[in-house]
C-alpha cells in the first residue's frame, strides 16, 4: 500500500494530467482566513503550477455549506482531487505540515 | 443593570419548562432560560434521551423549536432510536419544529497545520438556529470534540465563547458530556457551564438497577439536592419527586362500600370513605385477598373500575382462587372495568415500579385500587423504602381521589409490629385478620384496628369466606370491652 501510493506520488508530480480541486472554507476575512488563502496560494503556485484549482468558501455568506463537508473548524481545506478526500484545518502556516497532509512531495 | 433588577424584585430566574415528567417539578419549573444546563453521567444513562426529550418537549408542547448538534450519533440513528420510544424526529424535522446536524470529527481524517478556530461551527449552529427560529439548541455528546482536535488549548477557548454565545443569543441549551473519572466531567466542562449542572446516574444495587438525577447546581434558584429517581420505558424519561406531594389534597365526606355488607356495618354502616387508604393485614390465610377481591368486586359492580395490583399472583391465579368463594372476577375482566397489573416486585426497582404505577393510573383512571401485598414488595427493598414508595403511592391516589386497598402477610409477632408500625400510619383504616378459636376449630376474624373519621366498631367477628363470597359471622370474642362500651369507643375514635 505505502509502496504503491509512493510510486504514485512520483507520477502524480510528473504527470500533467493529475488535477488538484481545492476548497478552502474561510469565514469572512478574519486574520486565519486571510493568511490560509495567502498560504494556499503559494503552496499551489510553487509545487502545482497550473494543474490546481482552489475555489473559497465563505461561510459567513453561504453557511449552509459547512455541513455537507463536515466543517467545524476555520479555516479548513478540503482536498476534493485527487481522490481520497482529505481535510487540513489551521492557516496552513507550516507549509511542510500541508504539503503532507494534502499528500504533495516537495518539488525540490 | 441585571443586578439593580434584580435588588428591586428578588425572585429566581425565569425558567423552561422541559416537558420531562416530573423533571420540572423537581427544578421548581424547568431550566434555566437563555443558560446552558450541563448534563453529565456515564453510558447508557439517559443523557441523550434527555436532551432529546429536551427539544422535542419544547417544540410539541411550548412552541419552541429545537437544534441538536449531533456530535455522537448521525440524525438517522438518532431518529431510528428515538422512534421506539414514540418520538417521530423526522416528522418534526420536516416541519421545522426540530433541526439535527450531525457534526462528525474523526481526529484520523483531519491534519492540523497552524492556527485555526472553531467558526464553522459556530456558523452551522447560527445558521441552523435562525433557519427554524430555534429557542432551544442541544450540544449532545460534546466530548468527541476533544476526541476529534488535537489542540486542546483552542477548544477550551473556543467552548467558552461557544456558551457566551449561546446565553447572549438567549437560547435554552442543554450540553451533554460524559462523567469523569472523579470529576463531573470527564473534560472539566462544569467550570464552563456554571448555572445548572444535572447529573444522571445509574447503579445497580442487590442486582437491581436504579436510575438517579441529581440537581448539582442550579444557580440562582432553590432546589433540592436529594437523589431522584428516574426511569426510562416506552415514553422516556420519568422524574419521581421523591418528597411526597404537599398534604393539600381535599377529603371527602362521600362513602364507598367495601364490598361486604356486614364490613360496611361495622365502618359506621357506610363504609371506607373514598379517596382514603385501607390496609389489611394478617397472617397467611386469613382471607386477605378474599377481602381485597370482594372490595374491588364490588367496585366493578358498581360500575366503577378497578385496577388490581398483583405482587404474588398471576390474574388468572387469583381469577380461579376467587371463583372458588363465590368471586366471579371473569366477568369483570371481560369487561374491562377490572385490570390486572401482575409484576413480581424482583424485576425492576421500587422506584420503577411506582412510575409504572402513577403511569398506569393516570392512563386508566380508576375508582378503586387494590395493591396485593405489599409485603413482597418489603422483602426486596426493606421497610424505609416501601414507606416512602407507599407514602408517595398513597399521597398520589388521595389526589386523584382513589380509594387504595393495600394487603400485607404478618408473620410472627415480631414482623408483624414492624412492618405495621411504618406502614399502617399512613393508612385511614386498618383492618387485621386473625385466626380465633371457636368451638374447637381455628376460624377467621376480622378486626377494624383503626378508621380515621368515623365512627366504628370494635368488636372482633368472625370472617367467613365460603362458596358465596365473603361475609361477617357472630362476634368472637370482646376484644376490649362489653358491646354497649362500643358508642363510646366510638366517640373517641371519632
Amino acid at each position: 500500500m505505502k509502496k504503491s501510493s509512493t510510486v504514485k506520488k512520483k507520477s502524480d508530480l510528473g504527470s500533467p494530467g493529475d488535477f488538484w480541486e481545492l476548497r478552502l472554507y474561510i469565514a469572512g476575512p478574519s486574520p486565519n482566513s486571510v493568511a490560509a488563502i495567502a498560504n494556499l496560494k503559494k503552496i499551489c503556485e510553487d509545487q502545482l503550477q497550473g494543474r490546481y484549482r482552489i475555489q473559497v468558501i465563505d461561510l459567513l455568506e453561504k453557511p449552509q455549506l459547512a455541513r455537507g463537508d463536515q466543517i467545524i473548524a476555520i479555516p479548513t481545506l478540503v482536498r476534493r482531487l485527487p481522490p481520497p478526500v482529505k481535510k487540513i484545518i489551521g492557516n496552513l502556516s507550516k507549509a511542510e505540515r500541508a504539503l503532507v497532509g494534502l499528500d504533495i512531495q516537495p518539488a525540490r | 443593570m441585571n443586578q439593580s433588577k434584580r435588588k428591586i424584585a428578588p425572585r429566581s430566574l425565569p425558567k423552561v419548562p422541559t416537558g420531562i415528567d416530573g423533571l420540572d417539578e423537581v427544578t421548581g419549573g424547568g431550566l434555566p432560560r437563555s443558560r446552558t444546563t450541563l448534563v453529565c453521567g456515564g453510558a447508557g444513562c439517559g443523557k441523550t434521551l434527555f436532551g432529546m426529550e429536551f427539544l422535542v418537549g419544547g417544540s410539541l408542547q411550548y412552541h419552541e423549536p429545537g437544534v441538536c448538534i449531533a456530535l455522537d450519533e448521525g440524525a438517522d440513528k438518532l431518529a431510528d432510536n428515538f422512534r421506539s420510544l414514540g418520538f417521530d424526529l423526522r416528522a418534526l424535522v420536516k416541519r421545522k419544529k426540530l433541526l439535527v446536524d450531525h457534526v462528525s470529527v474523526e481526529r484520523s481524517e483531519i491534519e492540523e497545520t497552524g492556527e485555526y478556530d472553531l467558526d464553522g461551527l459556530f456558523i452551522r449552529l447560527a445558521h441552523a438556529v435562525r433557519s427554524i427560529k430555534a429557542k432551544r439548541v442541544l450540544l449532545d455528546g460534546i466530548d468527541s470534540l476533544f476526541a476529534g482536535l488535537r489542540n486542546e488549548a483552542v477548544l477550551r477557548a473556543e467552548l467558552r465563547r461557544l456558551f457566551r454565545w449561546l446565553d447572549d443569543e438567549n437560547l435554552t441549551a442543554v450540553v451533554t458530556a460524559e462523567r469523569g473519572n472523579g470529576t463531573l466531567t470527564r473534560h472539566g466542562l462544569e467550570e464552563y457551564i456554571a448555572d445548572c449542572v444535572i447529573l444522571l446516574d445509574h447503579r445497580v444495587t442487590g442486582q437491581i438497577s436504579t436510575r438517579r438525577l441529581r440537581l448539582v447546581k442550579y444557580r440562582g434558584t432553590s432546589h433540592g439536592t436529594d437523589e431522584y429517581p428516574y426511569m426510562i420505558d416506552n415514553d422516556g424519561i420519568s422524574v419521581l419527586p421523591i418528597t411526597s406531594l404537599a398534604l393539600t389534597h381535599k377529603a371527602t365526606n362521600a362513602r364507598i362500600s367495601a364490598g361486604i355488607p356486614a364490613l360496611d356495618e361495622m365502618l359506621g354502616g357506610k363504609g371506607f370513605f373514598r379517596g382514603s387508604s385501607v390496609l389489611v393485614s394478617g397472617t397467611a390465610g386469613t382471607g386477605k385477598s378474599s377481602i381485597a377481591t370482594a372490595f374491588a368486586s364490588a367496585a366493578c359492580a358498581r360500575g366503577e373500575s378497578c385496577l388490581y395490583v398483583a405482587f404474588e399472583e398471576s390474574p388468572g391465579q387469583i381469577i380461579r382462587n376467587m371463583h372458588s368463594v363465590g368471586i366471579d372476577l371473569e366477568q369483570w375482566v371481560q369487561n374491562r372495568s377490572l385490570q390486572f397489573y401482575a409484576v413480581r416486585p424482583t424485576s425492576t426497582g421500587l422506584e420503577e415500579h411506582l412510575a409504572s404505577l402513577q403511569k398506569l393510573i393516570k392512563r386508566l383512571a380508576p375508582s378503586v385500587v387494590v395493591v396485593d401485598p405489599i409485603t413482597s414488595v418489603v422483602s426486596v427493598s426493606g421497610i424505609y423504602g416501601v414507606k416512602s414508595m407507599l407514602t408517595r403511592l398513597v399521597d398520589f391516589l388521595k389526589v386523584q381521589r382513589i380509594t387504595s386497598m393495600f394487603t400485607n402477610l404478618t408473620f410472627g409477632k415480631g414482623t408483624e409490629e414492624r412492618t405495621e408500625e411504618g406502614v399502617s400510619s399512613l393508612m385511614d383504616t386498618w383492618i387485621v385478620l386473625q385466626t380465633a378459636p371457636k368451638n374447637g376449630l381455628h376460624v377467621r376474624g376480622i378486626h377494624v384496628v383503626k378508621s380515621r373519621g368515623m365512627p366504628h366498631s370494635r368488636e372482633f367477628r368472625e370472617l367467613i369466606v365460603g362458596d358465596n363470597g365473603v361475609d361477617l359471622g357472630e362476634v368472637l370474642t370482646h376484644r376490649r370491652a362489653a358491646a354497649s362500651d362500643n358508642r363510646r369507643a366510638a366517640a373517641v375514635q371519632r
